[in-house]
């Protein structure tokens, strides 16, 4: 199996690791530490590198396999950098029935990348989701923060115009 | 004193169509006007009729404006506000009289069926001023318990009460209860699950969102009943404004003395912290949620030993789920006798359906236990838009099952659903048409399944994978009938030996769907043939010669060239090298290609 790894060299700053020191300070004698201490270490850097990784194993004295296994286990972290705007389209069973498959082909195709990929420029990256709980509106999508609801296929182009700088 | 309350809601559904911004374009034009010391707006939770979102209500009028966009808010403050008018244009329609004059939200046909207690103060209160949940009689039940009752009468209540776990397996709460309590005196824990994964069922969130204190009450009161001090609520990461209230609920409650040490003079401590997940659908499951609470991939644990014996941190633990906890205050306050009324003989209460797919009225709606599918869908839902007809709900998410339309009027409750195929589940029912394959979403569930298998017994993790790749070579068009049979013994073979209630139920959409729907796997088979018209292998696209006007529009976008014909003449599609990317039908505006 290759080891996974990001495209773009990890380029942590001292402000972060200052703040990883502390999140892990306060968290390590919490008994079960580990899953609070990944969801911040993930707010500062935007996603969970190995160079992270091991620097929480180090921190909270757990073998980095364990940290490793809880990364890759929950889908919420990432082992690589997200885009600039980070599309996520909801694959919910009502989203589904109401289109989502066709929008998320059609994203798909605008921006010519995968599912789980990011555009060259580092500018969108695109995923599918699990339900967000908005199912009044579907199908749904996010942009970031901006939630899209009761779309079709023609509006996706549009969409992403919006956020080309 | 307010003359008039705005309600508006602010729950995740009219918070992604908006919401915000009409609050604080509102409150922007009430101060221009000079009403701001007159006219109170309130951000409120869900009120659960989310597809003509967002909502605003005018009390005293009881006014029901829907779909309200900030460009409407100048003319509500000037005629409404200002001169008292109401703006009729934009009121819910089934709200306005023949007369004009406005009827009770009440009367209309989404809520008149509805009897809402786990959503009762939704909507109404806002979730993020202790009081007002207080004014509502909250933390009465608290009150009560921890002055005039034992830890054991609580727990007769609830078993008298014949409440069952909303979460799905509908396991009797007091029973739970009665077990962790049996356990010797020492650390244990309350924990609420708050990890709704289901597609399409958003009732927990809507209750943090909507009334996070009736969850944080519940919890006390389990505490004192089976002798914990401590409290932990697992809530999806996904969910942010819950989130957000639950921790604002929590900081009140501690500073109002309802948490924390000696709560109300009676010596009883109880607390409760906020944990978040990370997006695994396992964890819904007990045992895969202490687990990752305890900070490891959330793998199940196999049981006995059953959490209320050894549970989070090997202490004992009662796991119930959001709505669940949501039931018991109103139990306690009101009493056995009320609420046995309520419900079928053995499922007690009202469960909260999280409508969703293709019906007019999408939603949260709460209805006693024992009321029809047709009662929910074409009275409350308001039926298929478009002139869609009725195929199939889907009840239980991944673990349920599809009901046809031949079992429309089945009384809907633990055990009835169960005997059909389906299962409760956390409440999401999902309406499909004509235009929904049925193993297309047969195939949909088990993908979600093969995706969130934790990967720890092998009947889930190769079992499930295996039926995937068969139900693909259904929709390929590829499988024959001996797969049909196989496909239906490995299903059995999977419920029989997975670990865990995600792999147990896994194969439910497969058994379901086989069962009402069989004559659709055959067409895939037999005919080759899609009769939804979804599963894209065994489609083709034709050009309709008396639609067409020879735009070439069609054969300018096909990516591959197969589109062939002379300016204004029909045009053809070239089926031999046709990629079926739906781009021309997409593209035609004649409606001359159709996919069959």
């Amino acid at each position: 199996m290759s080891v996974k790894r990001a495209a773009v060299a990890f380029q942590g700053t001292a402000e972060q690791k200052a703040l990883l020191d502390a999140v892990i300070k306060k968290h390590r004698d919490e008994p079960g530490a580990l899953m609070p201490v990944l969801q911040e270490a993930q707010g500062i850097y935007g996603y969970l590198p190995l160079e992270v990784q091991k620097e929480v194993s180090l921190g909270l004295e757990l073998p980095l396999e364990e940290v490793y296994g809880v990364v890759t286990f929950y889908s919420q972290f990432s082992l690589f950098p997200k885009g600039r705007h980070r599309i996520s389209v909801c694959m919910g069973t009502a989203c589904y029935v109401k289109g989502a498959g066709p929008i998320f082909e059609k994203l798909k195709q605008t921006l010519g990348i995968e599912d789980g990929g990011c555009t060259d420029d580092g500018e969108f990256s695109l995923e599918a989701c699990r339900c967000i709980g908005a199912c009044g509106l579907a199908p749904v999508l996010t942009v970031g923060e901006d939630v899209y609801g009761r779309l079709t296929v023609d509006e996706v182009e549009g969409i992403i115009k919006k956020y080309k700088s | 004193m307010y003359r008039s309350h705005v309600l508006i809601c602010g729950g995740t559904g009219c918070t992604s169509s908006g919401s915000e911004r009409i609050i604080n374009t509102l409150e922007k034009e009430l101060k221009e006007a000079g009403l701001a010391e007159e006219i109170k707006v309130i951000r409120t939770g869900c009120f659960g009729l989310c597809a003509l979102g967002p909502i605003m209500v005018v009390y005293p009028e009881g006014a029901f404006y829907s779909m309200v966009t900030p460009e409407d808010i100048p003319e509500i403050v000037s005629e409404h506000f200002v001169k008292g008018r109401i703006v009729t244009r934009l009121l819910y329609q089934e709200t306005v009289a023949e007369d004009g004059a406005i009827t009770s939200l009440d009367d209309t046909n989404f809520y008149k069926k509805q009897l809402r207690i786990a959503l009762h103060n939704c909507g109404v209160i806002n979730p993020e001023n202790i009081n007002e949940y207080i004014a509502y009689d909250g933390y009465q039940a608290l009150g009560k318990v921890l002055t005039e009752m034992k830890p054991a009468d609580v727990i007769k209540v609830l078993l008298d009460a014949g409440l069952r776990g909303r979460g799905g397996g509908g396991f009797p709460t007091g029973k739970k209860w009665e077990f962790a309590a049996a356990q010797p005196a020492g650390q244990k824990y309350v924990v609420c699950n708050a990890d709704e994964g289901d597609p399409g069922a958003f009732m927990d969130r809507s209750i943090l969102e909507g009334d996070p204190h009736v969850v944080i009450e519940a919890m006390a009161i389990a505490g004192y009943a089976i002798g914990a001090d401590t409290g932990v609520v697992y809530v999806r990461a996904e969910y942010p404004i819950a989130v957000k209230r639950l921790q604002i609920a929590i900081d009140q409650a501690r500073e109002a003395g309802l948490l924390g040490k000696d709560i109300f003079g009676t010596g009883f401590n109880f607390d409760i912290h906020i944990r978040l997940g990370a997006g695994a659908f396992v964890c819904g499951e007990e045992t895969a949620l202490l687990t990752s609470i305890e900070g490891h991939r959330g793998e199940p644990r196999p049981r006995p030993p059953y959490p209320a014996v050894a549970g989070l941190f090997g202490k004992p633990t009662i796991i119930n789920n959001v709505e669940t906890f949501a039931n018991i205050p109103p139990i306690i306050r009101k009493g056995v006798e009320w609420y046995r009324q309520i419900g079928t003989e053995r499922s007690k209460g009202t469960k909260v359906f999280a409508l969703g797919g293709k019906i007019s009225n999408t939603g949260l709606v709460e209805v006693p236990m024992g009321t029809t599918l047709r009662e929910i869908v074409e009275e409350i839902g308001g039926g298929i838009p478009g002139g869609g007809t009725f195929k199939a709900a889907q009840t239980g998410g991944p673990s349920g099952g599809c009901i046809p339309a031949s079992l429309m009027d089945t009384p809907i409750d633990y055990d009835s659903l169960m005997a059909i195929g389906s299962m409760m589940g956390s409440g999401g029912l999902i309406v499909m048409d004509q235009t929904t394959c049925m193993v297309d979403i047969a195939k949909f569930f088990l993908e979600f399944t093969v995706d969130e298998s934790c990967g720890k017994c092998v009947p889930c993790r190769i079992g499930t994978k295996r039926l995937y790749e068969m139900l693909d070579k259904v929709t390929q068009g590829k499988a024959t009938m001996e797969d049909l049979d196989k496909m239906e013994a490995l299903c059995y073979h999977i419920k029989e030996s997975a670990l865990c209630g995600l792999g147990q139920t896994a194969p439910n959409p497969v058994l379901s769907t086989l069962r009402y729907f069989r004559d659709e796997y055959v067409a895939h088979i037999e005919e080759k043939r899609c009769p939804a018209g979804v599963c894209k292998a065994l489609l083709s696209y034709h050009i309709l010669e008396d639609k067409c006007i020879g735009c070439t529009i069609c054969a300018r976008n096909c990516p591959v060239g197969c589109i062939s014909g002379t300016v204004k003449q029909p045009h053809k599609i070239d089926n031999t090298a046709c990629i079926k990317c739906g781009a021309c039908e997409e593209k035609c505006r004649f409606g001359a290609i159709v996919k069959r």
